[in-house]
């Protein structure tokens, strides 16, 4: 008996038939491109943050630059292109259209205004208008517009997000989304102002500051326009781990833990949304995969999520949102007593060496190289440290695994494996004192 | 042109000759390089090194194609194997680095290693640039006997290390089977003629061709004129079939052959037969067999007396040949040529069998016609070169000269490599081995 999986989603009480929306990007700028995605099947949109008029204009050289992998596949990603180019009339118009046609779908405008009160109470009450179901505030762009006070400038000052976002809730009805910016050494601050101001979800990460690449013939950063560059936003897949952390320590500390979370950072595959929705986010955002691969990858998105929730028994995304946060902590509380060691199944090896290579030169010489003057590579268990750089540069998946050791003694340091926790907290050579009790969430 | 057989030149078009003697393994584009380079998963100790009979350092260069720096990806290359353009053509990879390679183990699909390395070496060569340089000047002269691949390996190292060197060549060009051997499908636009020219620019060796051994100059002299001599005048005369009266018009030497279709401006003007049978089994039995057929011949039949097991040819090789519509029939050995008016039109083939581990033949026979009959079974050395002084150096049962592991014969100041030595595999890049190891025990001897 399958069970019947509803990817509905509500995020801040906007409502979509499933969790993956395109964020505020230039796949959303326009109603052609919106509507297009629509039909693809996205489940929402983040409309191209909204400017007041007069538009800002953009280069006309190019935006955008990447990191390739061997393949050219695009690994890494950034722009400097920026907000909404077009007049607030003309998007509005367009997505009073869109939404009309489209009513299930969410429809999210993102907006940025300078700190005008007045400039927020009307530009929001048009958007109310256009029967849209949520403002989004950008606090993120990190280039050009953060340059005029506005974006990353403002996001990166607690004080100004939770400002401005009293100024947006009291300028509208509609649930008010802070997109915040990665570009801070501690992002509960942020979330903090954000919840003081009144947001009803937070939606993280935007870009990152970046230099995309140096051209080395005209000794410019890329991308270069008449021979200069300047940074930009940094996104795709590589920042994907910094999102995920970010998102993480939201959804695990006590005073931002509850405030809903959309996800954005490199979400390329259905197994990518899981995982940020494991650490709490209720939805995700998707740019960079969509303008590489065009709208279709929501098709995979969908169906990938939904088969992997069959097997897994979840029948709603609210099974599984956060259950992973549990397990999120702090390094002090990780149990010491656990002990790994690594193990090479030999009949998966290709005797590539690297482990070898890897261990030998950069970390515990702990792995053989031969046997009986044969070309052999093996753990020494009484100098494996169980650190997992080996597992982590074999090319063979599932070849080189971290196996917990059940009992018997630890022959690196010739002490018994315990079989209860002891961590830092509780080390004798802790001369800190620190607290005992790990915190954690409880869903 | 034959009353009797079938045998002509202009058998197709222009444009046919140039379609079936194009690249028959076309380069690697940039990207192409940038992907396949990807693959390398940089091993340590890797395996392909150590199958490599040069052992160049694969990953590391592999790893510099990925990184851009074509030249010092080139470096790795030519350091170990100064003929590393022409070896990344001709070279068995099946057989040596490829099939060493770990990805077979993982996907059954090597890193195309042969590519790489001509990816890199062809963008050295087309740079021009020297890449390495000699040492002060010894003082000391060498005389090489033989410019192909083990005569000019060892040139070439000699005179980085700073050594003078002379070396003597029969032939009108430098190169040995890279000029005068190899399909031509494998060594397009001069490749083998370029990599000598680019090989000689380091400076200090004088070549001079047109100089036979043992009929223009006497191994004595070059003992008595030079500090050392390398000996590297591969093998001469092709080997019999050892069938009755196949010195008769109709029965060719499959290396002669070759030779005209490496030297051949215009390969409309090469004849060939309409049914062609080659005897043999190595890399010259595949190299004459598919290249007749793309000559335009109709039928062309490689007859080799074992089976896929034995074939001195690699895989590769055989699918090559049968891709290109030969027709291999193993198990067969010529008993007799089937003569008309004095000409071989034909010849009854024996089938063989293995008894115990030794080739039998059955009794069982069939008569195959033919209008060119290629012998392609190897060679043998012809010892011209040695005079009385120096026979002792040849080993008369294996046919070879004899030397120790670095390539020195037992007589004072002489080295030897390459086809005329029995050390390893008759492969190029087995004679640039021998080469290279005979000049740095050379070099030791002569600092000693």
């Amino acid at each position: 008996m399958t069970t019947r999986i509803d990817l509905t989603s509500t995020i801040a009480g906007i409502r979509s038939p499933n969790p993956f929306w395109l964020a505020s990007a230039p796949p959303t700028d326009k109603e052609y491109n919106v509507v297009r995605a629509f039909e693809a099947g996205w489940g929402g949109v983040v409309w191209k943050t909204l400017g007041d008029d007069p538009p800002i204009v953009n280069v006309n050289g190019p935006r955008y630059g990447a990191w390739w992998s061997g393949d050219r596949r695009v690994m890494g990603f950034n722009n400097i292109e920026l907000i909404s180019d077009r007049a607030f009339d003309t998007n509005i118009a367009e997505i009073t259209r869109v939404k009309a046609a489209w009513p299930d779908r969410a429809m999210v405008v993102s907006v940025m205004f300078p700190l005008d009160e007045q400039v927020w109470r009307k530009r929001l009450a048009q958007i109310e208008a256009t029967g849209a179901d949520g403002i989004e505030i950008n606090l993120g762009c990190p280039h050009g517009m953060s340059e005029r006070g506005m974006g990353s400038a403002m996001g990166q000052q607690p004080d100004l997000i939770e400002q401005v976002t009293r100024m947006a809730k009291a300028a509208t009805t509609l649930p008010v989304i802070v997109k915040l910016t990665p570009n801070v050494t501690n992002i509960l601050p942020a979330a903090l102002a954000a919840k003081r101001g009144g947001a009803d979800a937070v939606s993280l990460i935007n870009t990152i500051n970046s230099i995309m690449s140096v051209n080395l013939d005209a000794m410019a950063p890329e991308p270069t326009i008449d021979g200069k560059g300047s940074h930009g936003g940094y996104c795709g897949e590589a920042v994907r781990p910094i999102a995920l952390h970010m998102v993480g320590e939201i959804g695990r500390f006590a005073d931002t833990r509850g405030l809903p979370v959309s996800a954005i950072g490199g979400i390329t595959r259905w197994r990518d949304a899981a995982e940020f929705m494991a650490l709490g986010a209720q939805n995700v955002q998707v740019c960079t995969a969509a303008m590489v691969y065009g709208f279709k990858i929501v098709d995979d998105m969908i169906e990938g999520l939904a088969q992997w929730m069959q097997s897994k028994g979840y029948a709603r995304l609210d099974d599984f949102i956060g259950h992973a946060l549990p397990k999120l902590t702090d390094w002090k509380f990780l149990n010491l007593n656990y002990v790994t060691k690594a193990h090479i199944d030999q009949d998966l090896c290709i005797k590539c060496g690297r482990c070898y290579i890897a261990c030998e030169d950069t970390s515990h010489q702990a792995i053989s190289a031969s046997k009986n003057g044969e070309r052999h590579f093996e753990v020494k268990d009484d100098e494996c440290v169980g650190c997992n750089l080996c597992v982590e540069v074999c090319p063979v998946e599932n070849c080189l695994t971290m196996v917990p050791m059940q009992a018997g003694t630890d022959p690196r340091t010739g002490r018994a494996i315990a079989h209860d926790h002891a961590d830092w907290t509780t080390h004798p050579n802790n001369v800190m004192a620190c607290e005992s009790v790990e915190t954690v969430v409880k869903k | 042109m034959s009353a009797t057989r079938d045998v002509t030149d202009k058998r197709l078009t222009a444009r046919q000759y140039a379609d079936n003697f194009a690249d028959i393994k076309p380069p690697l584009d940039t990207h192409q390089a940038a992907v396949e380079s990807d693959r390398c998963y940089f091993c340590y100790d890797a395996p392909c090194t150590t199958a490599c009979p040069t052992h160049i350092d694969i990953p590391s260069f592999i790893y510099k194609i990925r990184s851009g720096n074509l030249v010092g990806s080139a470096r790795n290359i030519l350091a170990e194997n100064i003929f590393g353009a022409m070896c990344a053509r001709v070279c068995p990879v099946e057989d040596l680095c490829e099939g060493a390679c770990v990805r077979n183990t993982a996907e059954d699909k090597p890193v195309a290693i042969g590519l790489l390395q001509r990816h890199a070496t062809d963008a050295l060569l087309a740079s021009g640039e020297v890449l390495f340089a000699r040492a002060p000047t010894s003082g000391k002269r060498v005389a090489v006997v033989g410019g192909g691949p083990a005569g000019l390996s060892c040139a070439h190292r000699l005179a980085m290390l700073g050594h003078d060197v002379s070396v003597f060549e029969a032939r009108r060009k430098l190169g040995g089977l890279n000029e005068y051997g190899i399909a031509r499908y494998k060594v397009l636009d001069d490749i083998a003629q370029r990599e000598v020219d680019w090989l000689l620019s380091i400076g200090g060796i004088t070549a001079r061709t047109g100089q036979r051994v043992g009929v223009d100059i006497q191994l004595a002299q070059l003992r008595r004129d030079f500090d050392a001599v390398f000996l590297a005048f591969g093998l001469g005369a092709v080997n019999a079939l050892g069938i009755s009266d196949e010195n008769v018009p109709g029965v060719f030497d499959a290396v002669r052959y070759i030779e005209d279709l490496r030297q051949a401006c215009d390969l409309s003007s090469l004849p060939v037969g309409r049914r062609v049978i080659v005897i043999g089994g190595g890399m010259t039995a595949i190299d004459i067999a598919v290249q007749t057929r793309q000559l335009g011949a109709d039928e062309v039949t490689l007859l080799y007396r074992r089976g896929p097991e034995q074939m001195g040819a690699s895989g590769y090789e055989r699918e090559l040949a049968q891709s290109h519509g030969v027709n291999v029939r193993f198990w067969s050995r010529p008993r007799r040529l089937v003569l008309r008016d004095g000409e071989a039109v034909g010849v009854e083939i024996e089938r063989t069998e293995l008894v115990d581990g030794k080739l039998v033949a059955t009794g069982r026979t069939q008569v195959l016609a033919a209008d060119m009959l290629f012998k392609a079974i190897g060679q043998t050395l012809v010892p011209d070169a040695l005079d009385d002084s120096a026979r002792e150096i040849l080993d008369t049962k294996a046919g070879k000269l004899r030397v120790d592991e670095n390539r020195r014969t037992s007589l004072a100041g002489v080295w030897a490599g390459g086809d005329c030595v029995g050390v390893s595999k008759d492969l190029t890049v087995a004679a640039v081995q021998d080469g290279k190891l005979a000049a740095i025990d050379i070099d030791r001897t002569l600092r000693a």
